[in-house]
């Protein structure tokens, strides 16, 4: 209903709102960017023009925009002027606008600290409400810094809804400004104590934050939660503080066993599934209970019980094992996300006894998946799984690399790099498998075609890269290198990306290199010659590779060669030589090695080793030298000097070039045919085509006879051991080594097939072992790791905005100034105006500010209301504002009961006792205090007297102060402005309960509709029907009364006939309406 | 700890965003992009959960629209999910059976109401009654604010 009114009111004012801007954009769907864009003028015309409601409507318009992808920083100050707007609706939209669209960076935020500050304390809860939930989503380092002392005396306001959100709000100010931690802690301790549950929800939901990234400080308050948990019965609160708990009980161990019983109670008891899982996640020995879950026919349960699963991997490894073929189930499942986490799990599952079975199954997977993500992922986690903890699980690499090239088989996949990087870094870590790698990887230089395919974005052409720089490295173990370098510069290798060309061709040359040297001392220099020539024919297609990597590897090199060759010929012995281009071994160097380089004593990095280059000469020269660096480049004589011959070569070869790429489009399509038939003629028939197994590499020996073999090897030895043991124990006849025999292999027992030597990474001498390198420096909440037991130190307060005025302003005059100003009489009632103007702001109180006092030193302002839950309690809210320049402390509040109205005071306290007011106050600052009082009956207007006694402290002395006022609680001040309908009004009026009386007030000389208005402000009353001069008009009062108004208006006459179920309050607020009117 | 909270159609339209950091636009998009393809390649009757980054996702259909809630890695799934349909209850108590035009047409609504559920990524309260009530009140003192009644008193007699 409310929200149709609304809509309504918004429709009438404005021509095309939001609504119709949605509507538009809708039926605008084909040139919907046209519509916008003229949409986009029409909003920044808007923001032009001075009426805040224009505004507000543009930029709730622009929020809707920028949620389709529009860029609307540019109106960011005009956000910021909404949100300053007094009223709500406005004020409402403006926040919500900043919230989506501020982030750090945005410059206007800077503008906004004053503004916030004050919503934050306005005296309308829903205005502070907008201000915090915005500043939630924008808060910088600098408003949290202004701001937190504004929002940690939020926390005890008197409004749980201002609390909760106050609270929640403190967590991202901490982040934004760590100092702020220490001082506000035990104000938020404070909360986990409030008696709404949602600020203590909100404090539960901030401190298992806070504990979670830095749990040891927190660990004192265990008792507390611990209480909380016992007593608490919201589920949603009850899984924070059992994460909590999480967090703290390793850093305590007794709180485990306090735990289990609790936890074991709700187990039981919840029939919420999120707290169950809660619970279990908890108390991580539950892994039959965790083998349920994911029995569950329920796909989500499924996936939280092996995710809880991988959690107590961590610490249980040999409980989860057991559950290997449940997991392996997994696999199979049709959701992807389950299937992932059984992969996860499976990775920290492996042992060396099983990494060969589990590698198996996610062959079969591999080959079965389907799409290429999860293929993907399969390709990665096998490999993760493998070369884990430096390929500790490993006993057999030649199964290993087996298993890289059976890898290479797989089509489209990304990850074709990465199968690469394993291959050459096992190849060069594990010396005693390079004969093997170099082997199985001549075979697939063999079968690149397979590998390439028909479609070059095919990412498994990179292994290729892995697959020549191998065979080159390591070419002393190749058994025919001289058919290697044939398969290496054939001419489809031209077609790969130019970073595998160029390894090509670098390796060719190291392969060259082993050719010459094993044939050297040879009588027949046949082979010889022919490499060299080999290397003659095929290489000048490299040198015209568009790749300048290549090209100049290649021109180098058959440069080289074409000398040889002269060499050879006149019998010269080079191969030593030639070799000696490329010796030397390569060692793999750890990531860090360089951070952790130590730096020589007596060397400063930082100094300049010349002087450093004036400002003039670095901004004037430099770009001069970079031009004149970069031509000679242009003028490389290999461009220029290109003669028609070497161009009508180039040309036939570019055309062959293109006749061999697919991708080119050619003139006569039939050659593409011939093509592949002929290339198909020449290297398809070695493939067997056998449909179980899919697309086999030829001459490649497949995984599974490794996983056999290895086998049979383990049991060798086994059988070896057992003989050893035997004898053994023949020969010492002691049956103590009997344990040993029966069980099952323990991990230590599995031999690695060959000795293998995996070469560690090479770290820097003297490096300097430390692991702080760990840490993420740039994690926000490592900041927050504070000590929160430790007392506060004056320094770390949280500054309060007007600490730099009183620094400014000490001098002795103002100080005698002050003495005289504190001892004058308060001025009571000074300015009207002033209170008018609140009231305008004041607009959602129910009640008027009813009185209020100024001492010079002190002003106190108070605003009297009615508390809708209780019809026996009225909240008198009173500002109390530092006018002077000395501190303000001890302020006590007391006031005289009457019989009928008395102040609510703290159980224990004489009914004469003074409240003290829970703050102090700096110069300058204002704050706010509240107190509840009883009222009996209600139809009387009351005046309670009261006084304030405080203590005026400045550095050398401090004095006792006393204010007294006056409170008047008039029958408006119980009236809530409620509203009624019009059939509900006669309803009322019909059904005769109503006791009548009337009024007439002479000479009123406004509008109706001002005369209206006044009754509505001043008396708290809704109009629920107006007919030209004539309008009903409804309230109620807080214990229930109903009151109800006709105003008739002729010439400047206006009678008011009332009714109402009680007659004496009816008489006062007929009073009191009277004497709104008489006053103007 | 939650991160954002996207609504979006099966078409892949968004309809709702809530960011509870800051982040800059080519950041949100992004995030809104990589969300949308993932969340809507999901085959229907898979689970609710999916690993992205560092982040949990937790996603859930209600009729064309798609709720989709990223959270931290030690966040309870099931509470997300209970947290969106929470949010779906809270929408449809307002709207009054809510579909995914009152979304579009009143979004600055839907915000208002989310803003008094969650606030900087965790749960503001806990209870249905007390955000209705806290958004009746806010929408009343809006249509306070729009009687032509109050523009009079701001001048004065």
């Amino acid at each position: 209903m409310a929200l149709k009114i609304v809509k309504g009111s918004i429709d009438r004012m404005f021509d095309k709102n939001l609504q119709d801007l949605v509507r538009g954009i809708r039926n605008h769907k084909e040139d919907e960017a046209k519509y916008i864009s003229t949409c986009i003028d029409e909003i920044k015309q808007e923001l032009k023009q001075d009426n805040i409601a224009v505004k507000a409507n543009a930029v709730c318009k622009l929020t809707y925009l920028q949620m389709l992808g529009y860029d609307v920083s540019w109106a960011a100050f005009n956000i910021v002027e909404v949100m300053s707007s007094s009223k709500f609706t406005y004020k409402r939209i403006g926040y919500l606008a900043a919230s989506q669209c501020f982030h750090e960076s945005t410059d206007v935020i800077m503008l906004t600290t004053n503004q916030i500050r004050k919503d934050l304390s306005s005296p309308n809860q829903y205005d502070t409400g907008v201000a915090l939930t915005g500043l939630s989503c924008f808060v910088t380092p600098d408003l949290a810094r202004d701001l937190a002392n504004d929002i940690m005396t939020l926390m005890s306001h008197t409004k749980p809804y201002i609390r909760k959100k106050a609270v929640l709000i403190m967590y991202k100010v901490f982040l934004k400004y760590p100092e702020s931690l220490r001082p506000a802690f035990p104000r938020l301790k404070e909360k986990l104590e409030d008696p709404d549950p949602g600020v203590q929800s909100a404090a539960v939901n901030v401190i298992c934050e806070l504990a979670r990234r830095n749990p040891k400080n927190y660990l004192s308050l265990a008792p507390l939660f611990f209480k909380l948990m016992t007593s608490s019965t919201n589920n949603w609160v009850l899984i924070k503080i059992i994460k909590l708990f999480g967090a703290l009980t390793p850093l305590e161990p007794r709180l485990g066993k306090k735990l289990i019983e609790p936890l074991t109670n709700l187990i039981h008891s919840t029939s919420a599934m999120s707290l169950l899982y809660e619970c279990v996640n908890t108390v991580i020995l539950c892994v039959q209970k965790l083998r349920i879950l994911i029995e569950d026919s329920d796909q989500n349960l499924k996936y939280l019980g092996l995710l809880a699963m991988s959690k107590i991997l961590k610490t249980h490894p040999k409980s989860v094992q057991s559950h290997k073929d449940l997991i392996l189930q997994c696999l199979d499942d049709k959701d992807e996300s389950i299937r992932l986490r059984a992969l996860d799990l499976l990775y920290g599952m492996v042992s060396k006894k099983n990494l060969m079975e589990i590698v198996k199954k996610l062959m079969l997977h591999v080959d079965k998946a389907e799409g290429t993500t999860y293929r993907d992922e399969l390709l990665t986690k096998i490999i993760d799984i493998c070369s884990q903890s430096n390929y500790q699980y490993i006993t057999n690499f030649e199964w290993y690399i087996s298993i890289l090239v059976e890898l290479t088989r797989l089509e489209g996949t990304r990850h074709g790099h990465l199968i690469a990087s394993q291959m050459l870094d096992v190849a060069i870590r594990v010396k005693a498998i390079r004969a093997f790698a170099v082997a199985q990887m001549a075979t697939l230089l063999d079968n690149a075609h397979l590998l390439t395919g028909n479609t070059q974005r095919n990412g498994i052409c990179e292994v290729l890269y892995a697959a020549a720089w191998i065979c080159g490295e390591f070419s002393e173990h190749l058994e025919n290198p001289m058919q290697t370098l044939e398969a290496m510069l054939r001419p489809k290798v031209a077609t790969l990306p130019g970073h595998i060309q160029a390894v090509y061709v670098q390796n060719s040359a190291k392969l060259f290199a082993t050719v010459l040297k094993s044939q050297e001392g040879d009588t027949d220099s046949t082979t010889t010659q022919e490499a060299s020539q080999l290397m003659i024919d095929r290489l000048p297609l490299f040198v015209q590779s568009a790749n300048l990597e290549v090209q100049e590897r290649a021109s180098c090199i058959l440069q080289l060669v074409k000398y040889i060759q002269k060499l050879q010929q006149k019998d010269v012995e080079v191969a030593e030589e030639v070799c000696a281009l490329f010796a030397g071994e390569l060692n793999p160097v750890a990531p860090k090695a360089q951070k952790k380089v130590p730096v020589p004593e007596g060397l400063d990095l930082d100094a300049w080793i010349n002087e450093p280059p004036s400002e003039s000469e670095s901004e004037d020269e430099q770009p001069k030298a970079i031009f004149t660096k970069e031509e000679p480049k242009h003028s490389r004589p290999r461009h220029t000097e290109v003669d028609e011959k070497e161009l009508a070569r180039r040309r036939e070869a570019r055309k062959q070039e293109q006749a061999n790429n697919p991708f080119y489009i050619k003139a006569s399509p039939s050659s593409q045919k011939v093509y592949q038939d002929t290339s198909g003629v020449e290297h398809i028939p070695v493939v067997q085509i056998d449909l179980s197994v899919p697309l086999k590499v030829p001459g490649l020996p497949m995984s599974d006879q490794y996983v056999k073999l290895e086998e049979e090897r383990r049991q060798k030895v086994r059988a070896e051991k057992k003989k050893k043991e035997k004898k053994k124990r023949k020969e010492k006849r002691s049956g103590r080594g009997r344990k040993h025999d029966s069980g099952p292999e323990s991990e230590e027992d599995i031999a690695p097939a060959h000795m293998v030597d995996i070469v560690t990474e090479e770290m820097p001498e003297n490096a300097l072992p430390s692991d702080d390198d760990e840490r993420d420096p740039s994690d926000p909440h490592k900041a927050l790791d504070i000590d929160l037991d430790k007392p506060l130190a004056d320094n770390e307060k949280l500054p309060v905005r007007s600490h730099r005025a009183v620094e400014a302003q000490k001098s002795p005059v103002e100080d005698g100034e002050r003495e005289n100003a504190a001892s004058q009489e308060p001025k009571k009632k000074s300015s009207k105006d002033k209170k008018e103007k609140k009231k305008d702001k004041d607009r959602d109180r129910k009640v008027k500010v009813q009185d209020y006092s100024t001492l010079t030193s002190l002003s106190v302002v108070c605003d009297i209301q009615g508390n809708l839950q209780d019809g026996s309690q009225v909240v008198v809210s009173v500002i109390f504002e530092n006018k002077c320049e000395s501190f303000l402390k001890s302020m006590e509040f007391n006031v005289l009961d009457s019989l009928n109205s008395k102040l609510q005071r703290p159980e224990g306290s004489g009914p004469h006792d003074g409240l003290v007011v829970p703050f102090q106050l700096p110069p300058g600052v204002s704050n706010e205090a509240r107190f509840v009082f009883t009222v009996q009956s209600i139809v009387m207007p009351q005046k309670l007297k009261g006084t304030l006694t405080f203590i005026v402290k400045n550095e050398d002395s401090s004095t006792h102060e006393k204010l007294d006022f006056k409170l008047h609680f008039t029958c408006t001040s119980y009236l809530i402005t409620t509203p009624c309908y019009s059939d509900a009004f006669a309803k009322l009026l019909e059904s005769g309960d109503l006791k009548s009386s009337s009024i007439r007030l002479e000479g009123v000389n406004m509008p109706f509709h001002h005369l209206l208005a006044r009754i509505c402000f001043h008396h708290h009353f809704s109009v629920v029907e107006r007919i030209d001069s004539c309008a009903s008009m409804y309230s109620r009062s807080i214990q229930g009364h109903h009151v109800c108004l006709l105003v008739k208006t002729s010439a400047q006459t206006v009678s008011i006939d009332a009714k109402c179920d009680e007659p004496t309050l009816l008489g006062n607020v007929l009073d009191e309406i009277k004497q709104t009117f008489s006053q103007c | 700890m939650m991160r954002f909270l996207l609504l979006f159609s099966r078409q892949g339209k968004l309809r709702l965003q809530k960011w509870f950091t800051a982040m800059t636009d080519r950041e949100k998009k992004k995030i809104i992009r990589e969300m949308t393809t993932i969340v809507l390649a999901r085959q229907p009757r898979s689970c609710n959960f999916l690993q992205w980054k560092d982040l949990k996702i937790i996603y859930k259909r209600y009729a064309s629209l798609y709720f989709c809630l990223g959270v931290e890695n030690q966040e309870n799934e099931l509470l997300a999910l209970e947290v969106i349909h929470r949010y779906v209850e809270l929408l449809d108590k307002y709207f009054g059976n809510v579909c995914e035009l009152d979304i579009i047409f009143n979004f600055e609504k839907a915000y208002f109401i989310l803003d008094e559920f969650l606030m900087g990524g965790e749960i503001q309260e806990t209870s249905k009654q007390i955000v209705n009530r806290a958004i009746e009140s806010s929408d009343m003192l809006q249509e306070d604010d729009h009687s032509e009644w109050y523009e009079v008193e701001l001048f004065g007699p």
